[in-house]
């Protein structure tokens, strides 16, 4: 009996749509085996990778996994810490001790580090079965923003909007002067001048929408040089 | 006085015309809007998300959670006065437990995926156009799923099985019977089925076959409408 | 939110998707899109999305007009439209919704009331308007009033005959309008006033003020929303604006 697969690289599949038929193609995120066949097991992008087939998710809220670096908002101020949302169904918790090297009194005003409404940017350090999550804001880049705004992408787009080791997002940067932080949570930070803000937004929203064109990012670099006028030096 | 030909000249086992479209309330995680000749179903999907009160939450798994609702300018006669009814609170349960056996929740745990079906018009078969509408928005929320749930009402009117009644038919003055059906298109399970009226259990059978027939042409709809809406130009 | 940021952007007479402080998104309206109903609407402006309904019954008038119609509005915030709201009873923001837009139609006169009644004292026809949000990415208000008025001037009578409505008949005899007000909210933010605001703008108001105006530019209905207070300046100010966008709305009817 031959293996045959019925879907090709990039096509968009629905839920119990068969992949593929033969023992010979092994399932992968997203899809699961009926028999002797591969059926998808959500809406998604097939990618084909040697006899694995899987399926990349193109929707849905983000699932917070570890090491992932997020933007959140502070929601409630703890004894010992504080509640984070970050735009899943789990929030997260900062601990005191993730947040400073400092010594902190007991009882202190837990206020005049992170408080209510504060936007943050964290590192998730473990994520529970039972889906409990703790952040860390220790580390590289991690800290409270500072004025500035914040806009929400699907979360399966964040890739594309950061690019190839940031270069997608550092093109935006360069065009518009505005600071950007892109959390893998989908939230993302933007502060600059109002005008060159709207042009970073606007692009970052083109993005998203356009993630899964080819030749996406020669796209937006002649789009942000035409609207801005900036001429965009390449990253090596 | 039997029933030789239907009302609006169909044949007994063609639906009307339908239009299925997702994506169609961006503010929702997902959402899809499914019309059978003038029963218009909206669908509309939250969640994963948090769940209160606390005791309905369940460690093992995410819960589903089905609000069915008419408005209130969606009824034949006279308004319907809002806030649901006995009716709606059934369907609610119904169609909550005709969509969870394709659904994998397990991922999260103590967490809801809400489901919304409102009506802005109605023409019988609301139920099952909700599901199907549901069943578009779940997959559009990027929910594990095994397949999508496709749906259809056959009828029994006088001697004739007939597919998707619309409301004349489910009001004739004689020997007729209403089945809802829900199904898996691809593997033929049955997750939803009801009946009102009378039939013999030969009619059964030929109903629940002509049931699968309709269902898989329902589900190429329900596939092209979430493809058309990820499609990359 | 960061309101600083907001207001800096605003001081450029820069909204945060771009537009200037007196501009609208697309409008657009559709009727008779609701074949069970007997007057309907639909009004996007932006992505902000309502569906309106009017149904007509025979009741027995109030006392107090033995010999009017009877008017009544109701607004669902549906639960589908805005992932805070809730399934259950009408809300504050959902009463104030129906009143505002109740408002606008019953103290401009819009509908003919006095044209509804079939016996006097006891039997006149009932216009009940049903707004239900669809998706809400910022003012439900005047999407919900617009709507309410597009709906009217759709509305027919249905066919009634031996003291019984039928409702599967439409006669071709519409709602008698007089008026066509158009309700416009302009909210106030720092010092700016800007019309039509995104979720964001909305969570930012320091006060909103919801002007209806009649097509002579009286005004018909207001109401103030939010914690701060206006300056009798202020409201000139933001009846002018009114004014001045309402005749791009009442293009849209």
């Amino acid at each position: 009996m031959t293996d045959l697969l019925k879907v090709k690289d990039r096509d968009i599949v629905v839920p119990g749509e068969i992949l593929a038929v033969g023992l010979g193609f092994l399932p992968g995120k997203g899809t699961y085996r009926d028999g002797d066949k591969l059926i998808a097991g959500m809406l998604g992008m097939v990618s084909v990778e040697n006899k694995v087939v899987k399926l990349i998710s193109l929707s849905g809220k983000y699932i917070p996994k570890v090491y992932d670096k997020v933007i959140g908002k502070v929601i409630d101020v703890l004894m010992t810490g504080w509640r984070i949302d970050i735009g899943s169904a789990y929030s997260a918790v900062l601990n005191l001790k993730e947040a400073t090297s400092e010594f902190i009194e007991r009882g202190a005003d837990l206020t005049r580090i992170y408080n209510l409404d504060d936007y943050v940017m964290v590192q998730i350090t473990n994520v529970t079965s039972q889906k409990l999550v703790d952040v860390s804001s220790r580390g590289p880049g991690l800290r409270k923003l500072n004025g500035g705004r914040i806009i929400e992408v699907n979360p399966h787009k964040v890739p594309r909007i950061i690019g190839k080791e940031g270069s997608m997002v550092s093109m935006v940067k360069q065009a518009t002067g505005c600071n950007i932080l892109v959390g893998q949570n989908g939230w993302v930070w933007l502060e600059g001048e109002p005008e060159k803000e709207i042009i970073a937004v606007n692009t970052i929203r083109k993005i998203e929408e356009e993630a899964h064109h080819m030749g996406l990012t020669d796209k937006i670099k002649d789009y942000l040089e035409k609207v801005t006028g900036v001429k965009i030096q390449a990253k090596e | 006085m039997a029933y030789t030909k239907r009302f609006d000249g169909r044949d007994w086992e063609e639906t009307r015309p339908i239009e299925a479209k997702v994506g169609v309330i961006p503010r929702a995680d997902g959402s899809a809007m499914f019309k059978i000749g003038n029963t218009v179903a909206l669908a509309a999907v939250y969640g994963p998300r948090d769940l209160h009160p606390k005791f309905l939450q369940n460690p093992q798994t995410g819960i589903l959670r089905c609000h069915y609702n008419m408005m209130p300018f969606s009824g034949h006669g006279e308004r319907v006065r809002p806030g649901g009814s006995r009716r709606s609170r059934e369907l609610s349960m119904v169609i909550e437990k005709s969509l969870l056996p394709v659904l994998d929740l397990s991922e999260y745990p103590n967490a809801v995926v809400d489901v919304f079906i409102e009506l802005p018009q109605t023409d019988a078969g609301t139920r099952c156009a909700g599901i199907t509408a549901a069943a578009m928005a779940l997959a559009d929320a990027g929910l594990a799923m095994k397949d999508l749930i496709s749906a259809v009402a056959i009828g029994k009117v006088d001697d004739k099985i007939l597919v998707d009644l619309n409301y004349d038919e489910e009001a004739y003055d004689g020997p007729k019977a209403d089945i809802p059906v829900a199904m898996t298109p691809n593997s033929g399970k049955i997750t939803l089925l009801q009946m009102d009226g009378e039939i013999t259990k030969k009619e059964l059978k030929k109903a629940l076959e002509m049931a699968k027939k309709v269902c898989s042409q329902i589900y190429e709809i329900q596939k092209n409408a979430l493809k058309e809406k990820f499609k990359v130009q | 939110m960061l309101k600083e940021h907001l207001l800096r952007s605003l001081s450029k007479s820069i909204r945060y998707d771009g537009r200037k402080p007196d501009e609208f998104r697309p409008i657009t309206v559709e009727t008779g899109i609701i074949k069970s109903a007997e007057g309907s609407a639909r009004v996007k402006i932006g992505r902000t999305e309502v569906l309106v309904g009017v149904k007509m019954g025979v009741e027995t008038p109030y006392p107090d007009t033995p010999a009017q119609g009877n008017l009544m509005v109701n607004a669902e915030l549906l639960p589908l439209s805005n992932p805070l709201f809730e399934s259950g009873p009408p809300g504050d923001q959902a009463v104030e919704l129906a009143r505002v837009v109740d408002r606008g139609i019953r103290e401009s006169e819009a509908i003919d009331v006095k044209k509804l009644c079939i016996k006097e004292g006891e039997k006149v026809w009932s216009v009940m308007i049903d707004v239900c949000t669809i998706n809400d990415e910022g003012n439900l208000l005047d999407a919900a009033a617009l709507g309410a008025i597009a709906a009217l001037k759709d509305t027919k009578f249905p066919k009634y005959e031996d003291e019984k409505v039928d409702y599967l008949t439409k006669t071709k005899k519409s709602l008698p309008l007089l008026r066509e007000p158009i309700s416009i909210t302009v909210l106030k933010i720092g010092n700016y006033f800007i019309v039509d605001p995104l979720s964001e703008e909305e969570q930012a108001t320091d006060a909103r003020l919801t002007v209806a105006v009649t097509q002579d530019n009286n005004i018909c209905a207001l109401q103030k929303g939010g914690e701060t207070p206006f300056m009798p300046e202020d409201i000139e100010k933001i009846v002018d604006l009114v004014l001045e966008k309402s005749v791009e709305l009442r293009k849209k009817l």
